[in-house]
């Protein structure tokens, strides 16, 4: 069976990411008005779930994040009372964000919660998919880093989450590492074991140029959700592309209820031009996929570099090789400065 | 000599490092275990090593308290359960040392304010967290130099560390720890965040301290007042080593530790076992020797109406 053949006439919801995860790229500082902006774009042109959060979910306004411009509460309630028909979703990392902040942006008008934990670790999100459920909102359960396990144990810990009440599982390619069989095998998997009422996702990061590829190999293997972000606005090198993804969804025959032209518009017109720079596969982001590491440690890493004279890559290669997971950006520059000692450059 | 005699209640990771602990004190005897299910590797451990058992929780352990002379309890349970357990326990006079995240009672990291609570008469004690065990003396060294504004924290633990107990209790451990951070570290705000790693072979626990100081840091000051802070908590917790750090950027100070445990349970990856059970025993065995030297009588605690 081709590929057209497996996805054409498929329902999918594209799930835009670039107001949160695009927040690790713009170090967090994306103002209210500019988020106002890409909002009202966004769900004009019929996208129908907007993530909106600090990068690190809930909560992840810190030193080892980074500190947003904005509160979670003011970003989630200045979206919340311009959006018409979109979803607002939130971020939620067990061990960062707390309950009370999920019951927060419940109350600011956010209807849809990723709960987050490494591909390994789901049980530690039973509290918080428990009370996303209710609340009412639409919970997710969010692996990331899927490429560090086996299917086998992927699809166990996603029977986890969905016992604890999630009505969607995620495999997140965290690290951009994924090719097109990885996800076939991984998504496949939750597909036979999990409830048929259970919805599947996958999120990718653009890190070795497989965003799209691998997405489309999601929706070929079931899955009914695609996170990407208009402009590829994420960390790394970004995620899937959701302007492309639209377009190469439109040409298949993947139904996405999503104006393409108008999505187009709004990468171009209002997501473009925030940007330092438009996200680019350079030597460190293809670090990130070659070498499977969490796509957030890009920019402190980069910074190290520039502090300690060190290669960002070095420092990137070692963390993979350290086993460093979502979350631990403390280690980069813990990493850099031990190795800077061992090379007499402190 | 005389030994204070004391139960532990919950026989997974944490309850059984404390017993190995205890097992070398010269003031305090393990005398019972207490779970919940029969066929638990703990209990069964627990009694090859001597204590006597029960599988049915407190109710189990209560009818025992007076003839086997218990004194002290360590409940290393969860969150949830833990006021319950303490209620029953106090009721008959004994001391409470509260190892999960419910922080009913004042919280202790001893190298801070462990002798600020003797003669407090309190009968439950909260030990905060593992991370705030490794983490706030660092943070109370800062703040014991200058004024701290901000103190923020970083754990990570090996997978094969953590029991389900703390993973169904993960929200309490984040915000017990976040609170502790300010309250006992002595910094005008507090935020934890907790990271489990997977990786095998497991890495060994690990922690950052982010203080952010009202005024420029007094580098040479805090960067002794930390070596001094470490020395105190490596008397009971040998591996608690100072990876990186303190390194100086405008106003923030940052301090990268490690911590190896002794490996009386789980291998020596697991330091936040040991810091948070060398903790307990080292608060038990100050009441323990006020008991002991007659400064101290533990008394029934009444139900308020």
């Amino acid at each position: 069976m081709t590929l057209d053949d497996q996805v054409r006439g498929r329902k999918l919801k594209l799930h835009d990411m670039c107001l949160r995860d695009g927040m690790h790229s713009m170090r967090h500082q994306i103002t209210l008005d500019q988020m106002v902006d890409i909002a009202s774009g966004l769900d004009d042109a019929g996208v129908p779930l907007i993530q909106v959060t600090h990068g690190d979910g809930l909560g992840g306004s810190s030193l080892n994040y980074g500190r947003g411009l904005h509160t979670d509460r003011e970003y989630i309630s200045a979206v919340a009372e311009v959006v018409k028909n979109a979803t607002i979703s939130v971020l939620h990392v067990p061990g960062i964000g707390t309950l009370d902040e999920l019951r927060m942006a419940a109350d600011c008008g956010a209807g849809c919660v990723h709960v987050a934990s490494h591909c390994t670790e789901s049980n530690v999100t039973e509290q918080h998919i428990g009370l996303g459920r209710e609340l009412g909102l639409d919970t997710v359960g969010f692996l990331m880093m899927a490429h560090m396990t086996s299917t086998d144990h992927l699809v166990e810990q996603a029977l986890l989450m969905e016992g604890y009440g999630a009505t969607t599982i995620y495999c997140v390619d965290s690290a951009g590492y994924m090719l097109p069989d990885d996800v076939t095998a991984r998504i496949g998997g939750l597909r036979t074991a999990l409830e048929d009422a259970t919805e599947i996702g996958f999120h990718a990061h653009h890190n070795l140029g497989m965003g799209v590829a691998n997405s489309l190999a999601a929706v070929a293997a079931g899955a009914d959700r695609i996170d990407g972000s208009a402009a590829g606005l994420g960390a790394g090198a970004g995620n899937t592309p959701l302007e492309l993804m639209a377009a190469v969804s439109e040409r298949m025959g993947i139904e996405t209820g999503v104006d393409l032209f108008k999505l187009m518009d709004v990468a171009e017109d209002r997501v473009l031009p925030i940007m330092p720079q438009p996200p680019r596969a350079d030597r460190d982001s293809i670090t990130l996929g070659f070498a499977g590491v969490y796509s957030t440690f890009l920019y402190q890493a980069k910074e190290a570099e520039r502090k300690y004279g060190l290669s960002a890559r070095d420092i990137l290669i070692e963390l993979a090789r350290k086993k460093m997971i979502g979350g631990q950006e403390d280690m980069i520059e813990d990493t850099a400065l031990s190795m800077a000692k061992e090379r007499d450059l402190v | 000599m005389d030994k204070i005699k004391c139960a532990i209640i919950g026989p997974g990771n944490i309850g059984t490092d404390l017993l190995y602990k205890l097992l070398r004190s010269e003031v305090l005897e393990p005398v019972w275990m207490v779970g919940i299910e029969p066929g638990s590797e703990g209990l069964a451990r627990a009694k090859e090593l001597g204590l006597k058992t029960t599988a049915e929780g407190v109710d189990g352990l209560v009818l025992h308290v007076i003839e086997d002379g218990v004194q002290i309890a360590f409940d290393a349970t969860s969150a949830y359960v833990h006021a319950d357990n303490s209620r029953k326990l106090n009721e008959l006079g004994v001391l409470m040392i509260d190892l999960t995240p419910a922080a009913i009672g004042p919280l202790c990291v001893p190298p801070i304010n462990l002798k600020d609570l003797a003669g407090r008469k309190t009968m439950n004690v909260n030990m905060v967290t593992c991370a705030g065990q490794a983490t706030i003396p660092m943070v109370a060294a800062v703040s014991g130099v200058q004024e701290v504004e901000y103190a923020e924290i970083i754990a990570t633990v090996a997978s094969k560390s953590i029991g389900m107990g703390t993973r169904k209790n993960i929200d309490e451990f984040t915000r017990t720890t976040s609170a502790a951070v300010a309250e006992v570290g002595g910094a005008a705000k507090g935020k934890a965040i907790v990271i489990v790693n997977p990786a095998e072979p497991p890495l060994m626990m690990r922690d950052t301290v982010y203080c952010e100081t009202v005024d420029e840091p007094d580098q040479e000051a805090i960067t002794a007042s930390v070596h001094e802070m470490i020395a105190a908590v490596q008397q009971y917790v040998p591996g608690y080593q100072l990876k990186n750090g303190p390194t100086f950027e405008g106003r923030k100070v940052s301090i990268f530790l490690e911590v190896e445990g002794l490996g009386d349970f789980l291998p020596k990856y697991a330091g936040n076992l040991d810091i948070m059970t060398a903790a307990a025993v080292r608060t038990a065995e100050m009441f323990a020797q006020d008991i002991l030297d007659g400064q101290l009588e533990l008394e029934p605690v009444k139900e308020n109406a």
